[in-house]
């Protein structure tokens, strides 16, 4: 079943078959999504009323185009900002676990490492309510015995960044220890014999190595954050990020609005994934 | 510096990063998850202890029903996606070389840096009533009318295989990737047939990444709403569904944190029971 082993001209062709039916398997939903995007009917489906560009950029009339859409773009807007506030303590806390793990010996560490993976298998809807339930038990305590008014405890975007940064953190500290885990530390040491501080030589050495994984981690985070739907959908309150106002609106029937945006998503994800994918190259 | 103020330097810098992890850990992930114990082992009305949200969730048959269904489906959905990415990844990892290699294998992953709400939402579209392979059918004949594909079990399980792919395809792929060649043409040098290399050689060796890539699948199909939702309709039945139900629409927090509670409970124990068997290390595995 290797290049050097040969098998039945059958069997090859089965293989490649099964192959190409996979990758039509993964593609389908895409492609359809994208297509119905600039059909010239009010619903997402077949029959095909000829292109358009309508439900990007019409501003009136049955069809508002996402362009014109400020509910929808509000909340990208929201999707944006609380994105890049998880992502920025997501990478900033990971920076620190990745030097803790990676150049400190302390009782308990291997436990402590063990907690640090678990957000990666509690099911995000449970790390959703679980927050929910803690933020609010807390807030209702200095409502009762202080009578102050933790607003931003309550589901709202703040308790949102923290749910996501709870899980997101865990994904960052892997890419980013993964890399400090293959730096050389001479160079660190030449920088200290040469009179640096501790810290300079880490600012000076050390972070400029790390920055590929920093940027791929933040690019990994934003994505995940911005797409997250099971933990922000349990944190959310009157202000809808987009993936909560995208179900709101499939629930209540699609119109090819959703499409659009579909395809504005993954072109952006696509920039993300390929800028990701090179940054890797140029790490090795 | 002396040596003691070195020491000291080092102390101070390891309390320093273990701070925000502590943070992190204790107020975020432990916390939350001592509340949501507490809440579902006491009694709203007079502070007592008590075990009746548990109670309630063996007496009601659509609770443990809808519980045994999630589980049982989360497993079924694990094996298909083992099954149907194992020889996708073995193609990646042995049959092809350099270039297109990296291209296939970035043909794999592409789809899912994409929303998953926008894959479902491609699912619905090609499942509808009135969706694209309905028109097909209608179109080629094979069907008299429209046909409707959604809001089946099968459909769920559809979704569920789809969405968790890539989870299972990238730890397979490199797993397999540091399976040297050699021994596969021993195996066969040796008058292996392809199934006798595929069951002494391969699979063994495939373990740890079949392991990694089972736990997550398993893990996202378990904890997964959107896809039961969207693409199961009203009788979806999904526990994560139940749990949403009881703590946003019935405030009622502390049967929900029962109910949290046990799918915690349950996930940890497939995910332990599946290490255990294979004598595989949690933080190998998920590291």
């Amino acid at each position: 079943m290797i290049p050097s082993i040969k098998q039945s001209k059958i069997f090859n062709r089965l293989y490649i078959s099964y192959l190409v039916w996979f990758f039509v398997f993964l593609a389908a939903p895409l492609i359809v999504v994208g297509v119905f995007a600039f059909n010239d009917s009010l619903f997402p489906s077949f029959p095909w009323q000829g292109g358009t560009l309508d439900w990007f950029f019409s501003d009136s009339g049955k069809k508002i185009g996402i362009f014109h859409d400020s509910e929808l773009l509000g909340s990208i807007g929201l999707s944006i900002m609380i994105a890049f506030m998880a992502t920025f303590f997501a990478v900033l806390v990971a920076c620190s676990n990745a030097f803790l793990f990676e150049r400190y010996d302390f009782p308990g560490k291997s436990l402590l490492y063990v907690l640090m993976l678990l957000p990666l298998v509690i099911p995000g809807v449970l790390l959703g309510v679980s927050i929910l339930v803690f933020s609010s038990e807390i807030a209702n305590y200095f409502e009762d015995y202080w009578m102050i008014d933790l607003e931003f405890l309550r589901p709202g975007i703040t308790l949102v960044v923290i749910g996501q940064f709870a899980f997101i953190t865990t994904i960052s500290t892997l890419i980013i220890a993964a890399r400090l885990r293959k730096f050389d530390r001479t160079l660190e040491e030449a920088a200290l014999n040469l009179g640096a501080s501790p810290f300079v030589a880490v600012l000076t050495i050390t972070i400029p190595y790390l920055k590929p994984a920093i940027i791929g981690a933040a690019i990994v985070c934003f994505l995940m954050s911005f797409e997250n739907f099971n933990t922000t959908f349990m944190l959310v309150g009157s202000d809808a990020p987009l993936t909560v106002a995208m179900f709101e609106r499939l629930r209540e029937g699609s119109t090819p609005v959703l499409n659009a945006i579909s395809v504005l998503l993954m072109l952006g994800s696509g920039l993300l994934a390929i800028a990701n994918i090179s940054l890797q190259k140029k790490q090795q | 510096m002396s040596a003691v103020t070195v020491a000291k330097k080092i102390r101070l810098g390891l309390w320093l990063l273990l701070a925000p992890l502590f943070l992190w850990l204790v107020l975020l992930i432990i916390l939350p998850h001592f509340e949501l114990l507490a809440f579902s082992l006491i009694d709203p009305e007079d502070q007592g202890f008590t075990f009746e949200f548990y109670l309630e969730f063996f007496q009601e048959p659509l609770y443990w029903r809808t519980f045994l269904r999630t589980a049982v489906m989360s497993i079924l959905a694990t094996i298909l996606t083992l099954v149907i990415a194992f020889p996708v990844a073995f193609y990646i990892a042995k049959m092809l070389r350099g270039r297109s290699k990296g291209i296939v294998f970035a043909m794999c992953l592409i789809p899912f840096w994409v929303s998953e709400l926008v894959r479902t939402f491609g699912w619905m579209i090609l499942l509808r009533e009135s969706g694209v392979i309905s028109n097909f059918l209608q179109w080629s004949g094979l069907a008299s009318g429209p046909v409707e594909l959604l809001y089946t079990d099968a459909t769920i399980m559809l979704g569920l295989v789809y969405t968790s792919m890539l989870f299972m395809v990238v730890p397979l792929v490199s797993t397999l990737d540091s399976l040297d060649d050699s021994y596969i043409e021993a195996g066969y040098d040796l008058g292996g047939s392809n199934w006798d290399v595929m069951r002494e050689i391969i699979i063994p060796h495939a373990v740890p990444g079949i392991v990694s890539g089972c736990i997550i699948v398993f893990m996202l199909s378990l904890g997964n709403y959107l896809t039961p939702v969207l693409l199961g309709g009203k009788d979806s039945l999904w526990f994560t569904e139940q749990i949403y139900t009881q703590f946003i629409t019935r405030f009622n927090w502390e049967q929900g944190s029962a109910f949290g509670l046990l799918l915690l409970l349950l996930s940890s124990l497939i995910v332990w029971a599946g290490l255990k068997a294979t004598g595989q290390s949690f933080t190998k595995t998920m590291g």
